[in-house]
């Protein structure tokens, strides 16, 4: 039998609220302990207990970690899932059950091991039985660490970070398993192809969720006030405030320099955190789309009112309430324009957890030197699973406050100031902060029409001059957004242009592309709007560029649209929305089923869409239709 | 506006913070003439100026409507800000924070607080944020030209809209279900009434809800049950078509209020609205008393006045917080960012 080494995927299949989580986490770290690249993603339902719910890995020794459309490892705990898990198998895998559950296992071309989980569990004396269901996901564990070679030192690694060192249930934990492990070292015998062995390509790398990281981000970023309301997927970067900033802002008088403040509704949160940002706090709120939504009224008013605040958007599927616990890029074009009457917003787009760290801190710094709502849209792929991670890197630059002036400034100037004032032709006026002493300090605040010196007015040139420095301002601000990143490909013939989490399932079609298709691809990740001039040569560039996004409409390429119309043609939409994090199976059909082949000396196109119809998907046929349709 | 500036070459007469009454008012105000909300507005610099406060120690704050239209026309020295409808409680709320030893005044209508900003002026109550939250109340939308608001009484007739159909909101009773710290009830007529509250409610730590009767006298006008005040040829056109408003005098009470005493005042429509002055003795500490009185004053279709209830006792938002003596606002990069070695720890802290 071949070997399959360090190239699979495993999907566990469970109950909700059942406490797989630990089992899962403790597999996925232990693989990343043992050196090999690795993912794993909670495809969760909306539902406290009781629904299906799985956790899929993706090993991978070249680093391809996006989620893969096949498992070929399925290890089904759910008796609801159970006919859906085995036929979801590809041909040659390994299906591991819980031997109670009584259903036909049909399948001839897998390997089938059963596994009594339970009588493990029960015959273990040192088990409560109240916790027997928690340790019996430890006994999967056991028994894939001992048919895929999983280090028992990495698992106990792993277990024990997870505990927090507590010995007692590191213990339970680690004893089930290891009896699942000598189960299976007795009982069963290996007829699957898949093993893990050790290599070196995590050295020095750290696993993290996008929360986590964006709320260290902020602290590191000098945080002093959110205010948030509880919502998947946003609610743990919050709550990370509250666990991290007692020990990162901790001082010696026990007293503190931050309020993080649980508002009644997103409306509040965002109003809140305005107040906080406009008497000089850094400040911040976190959402997702529905939240958003709640926020809309007020990020009006900070546009308008100039009032530096960060708005992180994890995003989840909607419209609406949609698929809660889903993933998606579907809040860009709304978030661009958010708010009634012309305007446009800063937004930042992490790519992975240790952007989601720089993104934390740098948002403020761009907010306070914008004076402007800047939004950060991360996604619950990123937001909420663990992700093999740089390091966090300390800000190498001192925070930048932006344009305030103090008492003394005040007087330096002799109290000659407006707050809308465009002094330095950048569109960016001054402010003072509420607490300046000297008399000429103050102004009103309101969302209603203002001249230069925030007075009320309704007067058509005053209100002309304000909304065309704003104009200014945002185009201005390209200076201080995170350029692109580059994967760029010698001999490319076409760019793929995408952006946040998917840049693992693009770099991956990026390799299949010309492995597979020979078709050479540039990769470029932007990472803000407005877009900074690299996007632009980018897309100069290339008679093709595919922009590849998680959403139905292809969001991003209705802004590149908009920001760019001389390369209306060339801007190809593949566009893809299922909840799911994105694969490397879609983003490759995808770009196949829209590439158009040039040769050269006939100037004449052939469409590749011939050549890989067969590997269509029914998702891009669909796809496909649509279009036809609206060509009618 | 109510008060005369001061004469040239008349005595200024400076506070204890060397600030003459000028140096509180704001813009020259643009809302109706005799209007009620002027007057809280004058009473407010008149009693900032009598508590000697500075200016600039002063956060204002409103929503929308003509109530919130009036941060302007007060303190031009104060940061002030005009938010959203409704939603000046949650501005407020992360404002203060900048800077604790600010005091806050939030300027809401009926409208503004008991419809659209209900949430959060329930909200407001229950974190006991240190502010003063001023409702000028009159029952209708002026700046919509006339509609009921939340707090206009069962039966009330209006030009365009008829019969109002629905039970009126309690401001005080909702503050004080929603565990506000002070809750009083005036009447903008009243100005020495409004300026003796309101000192107390600057001076109160925490929450301090100010439920102000503040006639419109533009669109809360009951024609068709009183003729008594002249409208001019202007009266039988629709109100939306009115675009001149007759200058009327501002309603003061002839004399002031005994304890206890119920008077009828008249409205600048010439409707009725009954004050009664809390008897004396009464124990504002008592909440149970003060739910009992509003109670018994609903029932009776009184307008208690005075303060209703005060609890010294409850710590404000802030101060739950146990944050550094310096204002938030003026700490420095030295205070705020983790020094270099925390990344080590906190990548340590990752798996």
């Amino acid at each position: 039998m071949n070997k399959i080494v360090n190239d699979f995927s495993i999907t566990v299949g469970t109950k909700n609220g059942s406490g797989s989580s630990t089992a899962n986490n403790t597999i996925l770290r232990s693989i990343f302990k043992m050196g090999i690249p690795v993912s794993g993603k909670n495809l969760f339902p909306s539902n406290i207990q009781g629904l299906p719910t799985w956790y899929t890995i993706r090993v991978n020794k070249d680093g391809f970690i996006a989620r893969q459309d096949t498992n070929d490892i399925v290890i089904a705990i759910n008796p609801d899932s159970f006919t859906r898990d085995l036929a979801s198998v590809t041909p040659g895998g390994a299906f591991f059950y819980s031997d109670d559950i009584r259903q036909p296992v049909t399948r001839v071309d897998i390997s089938i091991y059963p596994m009594p989980i339970k009588t493990i569990v029960k015959n273990d004396p040192n088990v409560p039985t109240d916790f027997r269901d928690l340790v019996g996901n430890m006994v999967y564990v056991g028994v894939l660490a001992q048919m895929i070679n999983m280090d028992l030192d990495k698992i106990l690694a792993a277990l024990t970070f997870h505990f927090k060192g507590k010995q007692k249930p590191i213990d339970m934990n680690f004893n089930a398993l290891k009896a699942g492990a000598e189960w299976a070292k007795t009982n069963l015998e290996k007829k699957d192809p898949f093993q893990l062995e050790p290599m070196d390509k995590t050295d020095g790398l750290i696993m993290a969720d996008g929360n986590t990281a964006a709320a260290l981000g902020t602290i590191f970023g000098g945080i002093q006030f959110a205010g948030w309301y509880p919502i998947t997927p946003a609610s743990s970067l919050a709550e990370a405030l509250n666990d991290y900033l007692p020990v990162l802002r901790k001082r010696e008088d026990g007293k503190h320099t931050y309020a993080i403040v649980q508002a009644e509704d997103e409306l509040a949160a965002l109003g809140m955190a305005i107040g906080a940002g406009w008497a000089g706090l850094r400040s911040m709120t976190s959402t997702s789309g529905p939240g958003l939504s709640l926020m809309t009224e007020f990020a009006g008013l900070a546009y308008y009112a100039e009032v530096p605040v960060v708005i992180w958007d994890v995003q989840r599927i909607g419209p609406s309430t949609g698929l809660p616990t889903r993933t998606s890029q579907g809040d860009l074009t709304f978030t661009y324009f958010i708010g009634h009457g012309d305007s446009h917003s800063i937004i930042l787009l992490p790519g992975d957890v240790s952007e989601c760290f720089d993104f934390g801190w740098q948002s403020f710094d761009i907010a306070e030197r914008v004076q402007t709502p800047v939004f950060v849209l991360s996604d619950l792929d990123m937001g909420m699973n663990q992700w093999m991670s740089k390091p966090f890197n300390y800000p190498e630059v001192p925070m930048d406050r932006g344009k305030i002036l103090s008492e003394k400034d005040l007087e330096e100037i002799k109290g000659n100031w407006g707050r809308y004032l465009d002094k330095d032709g950048d569109g960016i006026p001054y402010r003072t902060i509420p607490g300046n002493k000297h008399p000429m300090s103050a102004y009103f605040t309101r969302g209603t029409g203002h001249d230069e010196h925030a007075k009320y007015t309704e007067d058509s040139d005053a209100y002309i001059r304000n909304m065309e420095r704003l104009k200014k301002k945002h185009y201005q601000a390209v200076k201080f957004m995170p350029k692109p990143v580059s994967h760029p490909l010698k001999g490319a013939t076409v760019g793929i242009l995408a952006y946040g989490s998917t840049e693992n399932a693009v770099l991956e079609a990026q390799h299949l592309l010309e492995k597979e298709d020979g078709i050479k691809a540039d990769f470029l990740r932007v990472r803000a709007i407005p877009f900074t001039e690299e996007v632009t040569q980018f897309i100069e560039k290339y008679d093709q560029v595919f922009v590849v996004e998680m959403n139905r409409d292809g969001q991003m390429r209705q802004i590149l649209l908009i920001e760019y119309p001389q390369f209306a043609m060339k801007l190809k939409l593949v566009a893809y929305h299922d909840g799911l994090p994105a694969s490397a199976k879609w983003v490759r059909e995808g770009i196949l089923a829209k590439y158009e082949k040039v040769i050269s000396d006939q100037k004449s196109v052939v469409s590749a869409k011939k050549v890989s119809a067969k590997k269509m998907t029914k998702k891009t046929a669909a796809d496909k239709t649509v279009k036809k349709t609206k060509r009618k | 506006m109510a008060e005369a500036l001061p004469m040239a070459g008349a005595p200024m007469n400076v506070n204890l913070a060397g600030l003459t009454k000028n140096d509180y008012r704001g813009a020259p105000s643009t809302l109706c003439q005799g209007c009620g909300h002027n007057s809280i507005s004058n009473q407010i610099i008149t009693a900032l100026y009598e508590m000697n406060t500075v200016p600039e120690d002063v956060m204002k704050f409103s929503g929308i409507g003509c109530s919130s239209k009036s941060p302007a026309y007060f303190l031009n020295r104060t940061f002030g800000f005009n938010s959203l409808h409704g939603r000046m409680p949650s501005i407020a709320t992360g404002a203060l924070f900048a800077n604790t030893q600010m005091r806050g005044i939030g300027i809401s209508g009926d409208g503004d607080t008991a419809s659209i900003g209900m949430g959060q002026f329930k909200h407001i109550m229950r974190r006991n944020v240190n502010m003063v939250y001023i409702v000028e109340n009159n029952g209708v939308y002026g700046l919509t030209k006339g509609q009921f608001s939340a707090t206009a009484e069962k039966g009330l007739q209006l030009k365009h809209q008829g019969e109002n159909p629905y039970m009126p909101v309690d401001i005080c009773m909702e503050a004080l279900v929603s565990n506000a710290t002070f809750v009083a009830r005036s009447f903008a007529g009243n100005s020495r009434q409004v300026k003796e509250l309101l000192k107390a409610a600057l001076a109160h730590d925490g929450i301090a809800v100010l439920d102000i009767i503040s006639p419109c006298v533009t669109f809360n006008n009951q024609e068709n049950a009183f003729h008594s005040y002249a409208w001019g040829k202007d009266h039988e056109e629709p109100l939306h078509e009115i675009s001149y408003i007759a200058p009327r005098n501002e309603i003061i009470l002839e004399r002031e209020m005994e304890d206890g005493e119920i008077r009828e005042v008249a409205m600048h429509d010439g409707s009725t609205v009954i004050l009664k002055n809390l008897e004396r003795g009464y124990d504002p500490t008592n909440r149970y008393e003060a739910l009992r009185v509003m109670e018994e004053s609903q029932r009776n279709n009184w307008l208690v006045t005075g303060l209703l209830y005060v609890n010294t006792t409850k710590p404000n938002l802030t101060s739950i917080y146990e944050l550094v003596d310096t204002p938030l606002n003026r700490l420095t990069e030295a205070d705020l960012r983790p020094e270099r070695a925390m990344i080590d720890k906190i990548n340590a802290l990752m798996f």
